[in-house]
Order: C-alpha cells, then structure tokens, then sequence
C-alpha cells in the first residue's frame, strides 16, 4: 500500500471529421503541401469574419452524448486571447462559461476493477496551425493547414486514480469516439491531444495536492508512462519534505523525464470575452434527440450483448468491440454465417495480426464479411483444409478475390479422394523408413510426422484426417 | 489608487507592447484618467439587468459542411515578411 | 463640373449617354490633382484602375449589356475597407504595406453595381479617433476651413465628398465615425442598423460596434448607395436575414403626423450654442411639416459614453491582436519571438491605438472583468431599453449629431475631450439603431448637424424624414471653397 493516493485529471483534445474547418470553408484534410488548406477567414486576416459549420456542431453533440453528457440548452463562444505563431488571430475561437456540454461519464475496466471516470465538460473549439522548427534551432516555420479544423475539449473529473486507469480511460474514450463516427482520433496525426493534471495526497485524505500539469505526451503509452514519472517524483519530493509547485510540465520521451516549462505565476491571463462575431447558439431539445437516434450502439452494450447472444467470453467480447468497425465487421458476418466462434476466433488471430502488421482498420482493407463468411463455410463442407484456409486468407485480404475462386483458380480444393491420397501415402513410407520403423516400435508421435509429410508432398491438398486414416491402416 | 508604472508594463507586456519611458508615464496618467471616468457607470442600477453580449437576436447562424476552393498559397504568402518551404518564417519558439 | 454631380443627376446623365464614366471618372481625378493636396482626404488614388473600369462601363454600356444600377458612378472607399489588389492601410504603419488578397463584402457589391473605385481615404489609425489627426501618415483638413479636421475616423470620406473628389464614399462608424464627419463637412452620413450592411472585410475596430455606411452628397444618394449594400450576407453572421426594401420609395412620403421625441439629454450644456440653434430651427421644419416634435428623456444617455469606451476598448484590444508581423504587415529584425512581437507591434501602432488597447487589456483582465466589462455590457442594456421605451410612442428620435462644428487641427489636447465628441452618437451604437447625420445649417460659418436615429431596421423612415427636411429647409445649397489660406480657390 502506497503512501499517497495520486488523482489525475485528463484534458482531451478531439479534431472532429467534418469535411470543412469550423469557421471557414477549407477542407481539414490532413498531410496537404504547408498552406495549401487556408483562406483569409482562418488566416485571420484582417476583416474577415467566422461562420459556424453546422456539422462540427453535431458531431460536437453527438461525441457528448457518447459520454453521456447533458447538452447546454444555451451555448456560445468566446475568445482566449494569446500570442503564439500558430494562433493567427492572436486569440483562440474556444468556449469559457458555457460549454456545449457537461456532466457525463464513461467507464473503464482497469487493473482488473471496473470504474466510472467523470466528464466534467465537452466544449467546441478552433485548432491551431502546426510549427516547424528549424533543424539549427534559428527559427520556426507556421503552416495554417491544421488552422481552423474543429476540436472538441473533453476535461475529466479528477477521478482517475493512477497512470494504468489514465490509458484506459484514454483507450475508452477514442473506441467511443470511433463508434460515434466523429473523429478518426489518430494520435500520431494529432487528431488526439492529451494533457494530465495530477497531484499526490496522503493515503486516506480528502483535500487535494497541488496539481502539475503535463503537456507533451504523444501517445497512450506516453501519457502512461510521464505519469508514472510524475508519480514518482512528486512521492519523492513529498518523502524528502519538499512541496510541490503548481506548474506546467513538459514530458521529454527520450529521456523519460518530465521538466519544468513554467509556474503559476508566470501562467497566462488569457482575458476571455464572449466573441461578438459569433452569435450565441440555442441548441433544441428535438435537434439533440434527433442526434441521439443517430448514435450507433456503444462499445459496452455491444460486449454485453456478445457475450449474452453469442456466448463469447468477456474476453473476446472486449477485444471484438475495441473498435466499430472490428463490432460491425463481426456483426455483417454473422449476417452470413452463424458460427459466432469460429468468426471470432478469425477476427482475433489471423485477421487480427494481418490489420496489426498493416497498421489498418478492417474498413480501410479488401476484405468483406462476404469473405470471411465464404472462407468458413468452404472449410466447413471439406472444400479446403484449416491450413489452405489461411493461404486463401492471405490471398483474399491481397487481392480482395473471393475465396472460391481463389480456391478454384489455384487448384487447391482438399484431395478427399482415398485412392489419391493412397499412392502419396505409399510414397511417403517408402521414403521415410526411419520415422516407420519410429511409428511401429510404438512411437505414436511419428505419425505426426508422416501425415505432415503426406500434406506437403499433396501440397496441402490432402484431407488430413483421411491420410491419418491411411497411414495407420498401411502400418498396422 | 493609482496605476503604476509597474501595471503599465505589466498589461503592455500582455500585448506584447514594448513602452518608452514617456509611454509609460503617459498610460498610466490615461488609463488613470480612463478608469476614472468610466466608474461613473457604477452608479447606473443593472440589478436583474442582462448583459448585452449580442445586439442581434438572430441565434444558430451556420454554414454548411461544403468545400469550397482554398486562397492560392502565393497569394497567402505574397506580402509575407519571410518565407521558407511555403511557410511562415518567425523566430524559434524553442527557447 | 461632372464631379460636382449628385450620384442620382450623375445616373440620369450617363443613361442618357450625355457623358461617359470614363469623362466623369476624369473629372472627379482631375478634381483629386487639383485639391487634394489641401484636403488630403486620399491615402491612395486608383486613377489607373479607375479609368480602366470606366471605360469596360462605356462599351458595355455602348453593347446594350446590363450595367448594373451605380454603373460608372466613381467612389471612394475607407482605407479600413479591404479591396483586392488595393492597399488597405487602417491609416496604420502596421498596415502600410498591406494588399489584401480578397474584397469586403461592400467593395464587391459596389463593384458589382458598376460603381468605380478612384481611392482610398483617410482615417484615424484603425478609427481610433475624431479627427484622423491619429493617421500614421497625415491629417485631413476640412474643405470649409482647412486649419480645421474633417472629423472622424471617417474624415477622409467625409471630406473627399464635400470638396467633390468623389461622388460618393464609404466609412465605418464605431462611435459616430461617419455621422460626426458628414456634420463637420456639412454632408450626408447613415449609419445603418446592425446587421443591415455587412461587416465582412471591413477591418474590425470594435466587433458588437462597427457599421459600415454611406458618405452622400444628398439624402437621395444615401438611399441609392442603401440599395445597393444593404442585404445579407452569408459570410457574416451578424448580417440579418432580411430582405432589403427600395429605399428611394420612402423618399417624397409625407411625413404629416410622424411622431418625433427630442431626448433632453443632447441638448445639454456640453453641446455647443450654435449647435442647439440650428438645430432647434429644424426641429420647427420637421413641425412646420406636420411633424410632432415633443420633448423625452432617455435617462440612461450619461452612461452611454463610459460604457462605449469600455466596450470598443476590450473588443479593440482583441481585434488588434493579430497585428504581429508573421504574414503580413511591419516586420522587425527580433533576437527572439517576444522581442519580435514587441518590436513589430511597438514600431507598428501609433499611440492612440496603443492607449486603447492597454485600457481594453486592462478591462478584460481578470479580476476587472466583471467590474468594466460585464457591467458595461448591462449598461448597454439599459441603453437600449431607454430606445425601445421611446420608440414605443415616437417614429424617430431627434438629436444633434456632433456637440460642436469642426475644430482646428491641433485644438484639442486632452484625450477625454476628443472623446466627448462622440457624446451624440455613441447611444445608437450601443443599442445598433439606424441614424443619420444630415446638414441642418451653419454656425459661424462651419457645418451643425443634425441626428435621426430610427427603429431597429426601419432606415426607410430614417431617409423619409431626412428627405423631407432636406428638400424643405431653405437651407442655401452651398458648397465648401476649398481655400488655402491667403492661396487660391480650388474651384
């Protein structure tokens, strides 16, 4: 039992997937040549004005209602005022004291224990442009692609208790917003952007520790392990008697460290006012419900529901429902074939390691459910063995083909004819009289052998069960 | 009370305003002057008055989710003090 | 003498092929070279571009081709209005160097409308003033006297159409900076209802404040420019949704039994003798035309000043941000990016800007917020309520539109009295309401005028009135000698 308990609070930048930034027109794909995606309005040149995009307001709700948060019947936006060169306007279009959103939850299962981590708000806002520093550390260069593309702020409730439940509730969270099809939160594109408060408290008290905020952190696993750090180090300032200061942070993955960018004192007053350029918005209860139905079912219903109707276990209802398209992907096959298992255990092993190699998602590849579906029935009737099942896979998932024909133009139907099978049988003892006489003075495992070499000689083709049959019969 | 000039850097400092000696004399004597003047609406009685953010009643002005064609990044960059790779070129961020 | 032409009589003139655009663009730069160098009312004259315009008018116009409605009729335009290829300064060194790639809205629609863009005018840096004394680059006189400023920040738009170096012009109005310069140049200035006329690409001074408007040699004119801006725009979310009437058809109306409230609030002893007097007299024509004139408070008027300032400072400070140098503007050799920042806007901003916007940073600050800018904003509200309260019983309200007539150059030195000019004006900002500036006579020889500020929306009744007492004052139509002095006349 630790000394200190640690609390730590997650703020949660989200890019949204709309077509167009939030005020202005330019498209928000990302990797374009630098300042090719700008245009006065989100250049913030002088004279130009905002005008909200609809859908980064709905996609906005739809990501708090995924939290289940309450929707603010009266929202609006104000400006944050600071300098930075990727900040053209010299102030951030973001909302203060009236958030879209507030009052929701999600919950994560986390060394071993299931818990519910508060969301303490979800508020629209603008993205910056994109720095990039010069190699001799002169100068910087701003690209305003990224300026402009709608966020969403999702602040937790500081209700996660150490860095292991910070990654799942991290990992919750972007499996929720892919399932609600509002963002394609890619950290290593930026479109998820993590910042964690934490400070440490006497086991058993009640009152806060003074917080440091840490900014930086690149990925799940770096969030992961900066608050590890942060733990440490904060534990032992407190054990030498020191205090800790309320500062901000940087975490450095190389060294591993987190270092001091600046304190309290020096943080900025960033002098907010409710944005006269932009009218307030009235968000109707029928706009909220008719995003409501739109709202595809969440990740923990769907694993419930898996494990209820499919019998899956929890285990492979978890990792089936990690992501829509994964759920959706095992639901469509199902559509076609009922054998919830055997879809499964496809999905989790060699679809699974295939999509892992490639750094995809199941919708992004060739392969349907009609393959899948395909593929296990042909193994069912006998048409092909398990192993040609998995050179048929890995031919389909390539090409996108259906697995008959690939069967078919490859020749690979299973040799379930006996006397076929017979001649490769004899074959195989003549050449292999080690392993016989193995067999015969009682060593079962050199069947194995045999009947593996029956398959390679038939080029995988042959049914194995019946050249088992075969080869026992012949060395009886 | 008073401004000082203390404050006087300190708000320039905020907006990045680098202020003479005279400047700085001469802000406070007006900000002073400002704050003064202004206290008159102290005495204006707004209990349960709503402030006024917005002079147009008009609520959920929105644009579609519709591309349009994007400026021309020579034109974006065309009166750019400093340019390099089609960006803007500013000193380092990186302290 | 084309450039002495009203908009509507230069009209008539063109559809009847009496003259070309391209003779009445000439005049009106032969005017410019011959006066300008006493008015200054130009920061850039687009002779080229202009004469260029003017002729495609004459062909099109030669072809039969449709010309559009302000066809060949030459204007200029505010240097805080952005204009494609033009170059928009704010009257700012930030700006001096500025070419905007893209058109205000109301740059297009007179460019579309056929009008010919022959300059850009002179203001006070970013319309921060009265004058345009606080032009980074030169103060404009004004052509009834010109040891004397125009007014402002609009000053040089004003001007420009007094000493007939344009037909007609554009300002912007925050505080009064398009209605305090037409008084002072003893012209026509409408500030529109908010959300009637677009703000898009009109640089911002003060965001829920500025107006854009037209600077007209007549009421008549004020209602053809009206027709041509007024209307929504998608690309600002302020501009309302409202179809635009026909202006001119409120011109000619009858104005028997409008109901006019003089608030006794503008009529106090800040307000100049000769002020009062002229305007008083009109009143008497407004009545003599069966108009009821009657006498109403707008109790809260004290607090209108305080609270613009407040107001058009926090936003201001806000507004003026952007202005750093990375991708255009002044830009400083710097050792590092704060240093960069500082010295780029240092250099840039002259220092009534820099007055304001340390005041606006002060209001915003937090721990001041709610004391300045919160409470301003609910004085704002009371502000309103007084005009709601009036229109209730009146049509109109009827005020002087400056407390003075122009001042010389240089007169004034204290900040807070440069401010008090804007004491008439300032409410309907506040409150966003129509109100028009228009010349109700002289006082030692300088331009007074006069101030009807309408319903929410209701411009029409606004130029109805205006109209009618335009055409029944018995007002001599004189114009400014332009006149050095002990030099020659420029006429």
């Amino acid at each position: 039992m630790s000394k200190y308990e640690t609390v730590i609070g997650l703020e949660v930048h989200v890019e949204l997937a709309t077509k167009t930034k939030i005020f202005c027109s330019c498209p928000t794909e990302f990797g374009k040549a630098p300042n090719t995606n700008i245009c006065p309005v989100c250049l913030g040149l002088p004279g130009t004005l905002p005008v909200l995009n609809k859908k980064a307001v709905e996609y906005a709700i739809k990501a708090a209602l995924a939290l289940n948060c309450s929707i603010g019947s009266y929202t609006k936006f104000d400006r944050k005022n600071y300098f930075y060169p990727d900040l053209p306007k010299a102030y951030q279009i973001s909302q203060f004291d009236r958030p879209l959103a507030s009052g929701g939850y999600l919950e994560i299962e986390a060394e071993g224990k299931k818990k519910r981590i508060g969301i303490n708000r979800v508020h629209m806002e603008e993205d910056a442009g994109k720095l990039v520093h010069a190699e001799s550390g002169a100068y910087s260069l701003a690209d305003y692609n990224r300026a402009g593309v709608p966020l969403i702020e999702i602040v937790s409730e500081p209700d996660i208790s150490s860095p292991a439940e910070a990654k799942a509730y991290l990992e919750k969270l972007r499996s929720i917003m892919l399932y609600a099809g509002v963002s394609d939160v890619k950290m290593e594109e930026g479109s998820l952007r993590c910042d964690a408060n934490i400070s440490l408290r006497p086991a058993g008290s009640s009152k806060l520790g003074t917080k440091v905020e840490i900014k930086n952190m690149n990925s799940f696993k770096a969030v992961q392990s900066a608050l590890e750090y942060e733990v440490r180090r904060q534990a032992a300032e407190l054990d030498a008697g020191g205090e800790i200061i309320q500062e901000t942070r940087r975490w450095d993955e190389n060294s591993g460290k987190t270092y001091s960018m600046r304190s309290k004192e020096e943080a900025e007053d960033y002098r907010y006012f409710p944005d006269p350029d932009l009218l307030p918005l009235q968000i109707e209860k029928e706009w909220v419900e008719e995003i409501r139905q739109s709202l595809p079912e969440m990740p923990d219903s769907r694993r419930k529901r898996y494990m209820e109707d499919y019998n899956l276990s929890a285990y492979d209802a978890e990792v089936i429902t990690a992501t829509k398209s994964m759920a959706d992907f095992f639901e469509a096959t199902l559509q076609e074939y009922n054998d919830a298992k055997a879809v499964a255990n496809w999905l989790m092993g060699d679809i699974s390691r295939q999509l892992n190699a490639e750094g995809v998602e199941i919708d992004r590849t060739k392969l349907t459910p009609s393959h899948l579906a395909e593929l296990l029935k042909l193994q069912d009737k006998g048409t092909i063995s398990g192993k040609i099942a998995k050179t048929v896979f890995r031919e389909m998932f390539a090409s996108g083909k259906m697995p008959a024909q690939i069967v078919e133009e490859k020749g690979l139907v299973q040799i379930s004819d006996e006397g076929a099978i017979a001649a490769i049988v004899e074959q195989v003892i003549a050449e292999n009289p080690g392993p016989v006489s193995d067999y015969r003075s009682g060593k079962e495992k050199a069947l194995g052998y045999l009947v593996g070499q029956v398959m390679k000689l038939s080029k995988g083709k042959a049914n194995p069960q019946l050249a088992n049959k075969l080869l026992r019969e012949k060395l009886k | 009370m008073g401004i000082t000039s203390e404050e006087i850097v300190r708000i320039a400092e905020q907006i990045k305003l680098e202020l003479t000696e005279n400047e700085i004399k001469e802000f406070a004597e007006h900000l002073q002057v400002m704050l003064q003047y202004t206290e008159k609406i102290r005495s204006a009685v707004t209990e349960n008055v709503s402030p006024a953010a917005y002079l147009s009643s008009e609520k959920n002005v929105f644009q579609e989710d519709k591309p349009r064609p994007c400026l021309p990044r020579e034109a974006a960059l065309a009166h750019a003090p400093e340019v390099e790779d089609g960006m803007f070129r500013v000193p380092s961020v990186i302290e | 003498m084309l450039e002495q032409l009203t908009v509507a009589a230069a009209l008539e003139k063109l559809a009847n092929r009496e003259i070309s655009a391209r003779e009445l663009t000439e005049a009106v730069l032969t005017r410019i070279d011959d006066v300008d160098k006493s008015v200054r009312a130009y920061i850039t004259v687009t002779g080229e571009r202009a004469l260029q315009a003017a002729e495609k008018i004459d062909e099109k116009r030669a072809k039969g081709e449709n010309t559009g409605p302000l066809a060949g009729v030459p204007v200029a335009l505010k240097d805080n209005i952005c204009t494609g290829g033009v170059l928009t300064s704010c009257a700012s060194k930030m700006l001096a160097n500025f070419i905007p790639p893209y058109d205000a809205t109301v740059a297009l629609l007179l460019q579309e409308a056929g009008a010919i863009l022959v300059g850009k005018t002179n203001l006070d840096e970013f319309a921060m003033g009265s004058s345009t004394e606080s032009s980074a680059f030169f103060t404009s006189r004004n052509p009834w006297d010109l040891t004397r400023v125009p007014g402002g920040s609009s000053g040089g738009s004003a001007a420009a159409v007094a000493a007939d170096e344009t037909l007609f012009s554009l300002g912007t109005d925050t505080g009064g900076s398009i209605r305090q310069p037409a008084a002072f140049c003893g012209i026509v200035g409408l500030k529109p209802t908010y959300g009637r006329v677009s703000r898009f690409g009109v640089v911002a001074l003060a965001s829920s404040l500025d107006h854009v408007g037209p600077l007209t040699k007549d009421v008549r004119d004020c209602a053809l420019i009206m027709n041509v801006i007024a209307g929504h725009d998608k690309n600002d979310s302020t501009s309302a949704e409202l179809a635009a009437p026909d202006y001119t058809s409120f011109l000619g109306r009858e104005i028997k039994g409008l109901r006019i409230g003089v608030p006794v609030e503008y009529f106090n002893a800040d307000i100049e003798d000769g002020v009062k007097k002229a305007v008083r007299k009109a009143i008497d024509v407004f009545v003599s035309l069966g108009a009821e004139a009657e006498e109403i408070s707008l109790p809260h008027t004290q607090y209108a000043l305080p609270a613009f300032y407040i107001l058009a400072a926090a936003e201001a400070s806000s507004n003026l941000a952007r202005y750093d140098g990375v991708q255009y503007g002044l830009h400083m050799a710097a050792a590092n990016l704060d240093d960069f920042y500082k010295k780029n806007r240092s250099e840039g901003f002259g220092s009534e800007v820099k007055r304001r916007i340390i005041f606006g940073t002060y209001i915003l600050s937090s721990g001041n917020y709610d004391h300045y800018y919160l409470k301003a904003m609910k004085v704002r509200t009371l502000v309103k309520e007084d005009f709601e309260r009036a229109f209730a019983g009146y049509d109109l309200i009827l005020t002087p539109a400056a407390p003075t007539t122009a001042f010389k150059a240089g007169s004034v030195e204290d900040r807070l009295q440069m401010y008090f000019n804007d004491s008439c004006t300032v409410a309907a900002n506040l409150a966003g309401l129509p109100a028009i500036s228009l010349p109700c006579g002289f006082a030692d020889g300088l331009p007074v005028g006069l101030q009807l500020i309408g319903k929410p929306f209701a411009e029409g009744t606004v130029l109805q009135a205006a109209y009618a007492y335009e055409q029944n004052s018995g007002l001599p139509k004189s114009k400014p000698a332009v006149k050095e002095a002990g030099g020659a006349l420029h006429e």
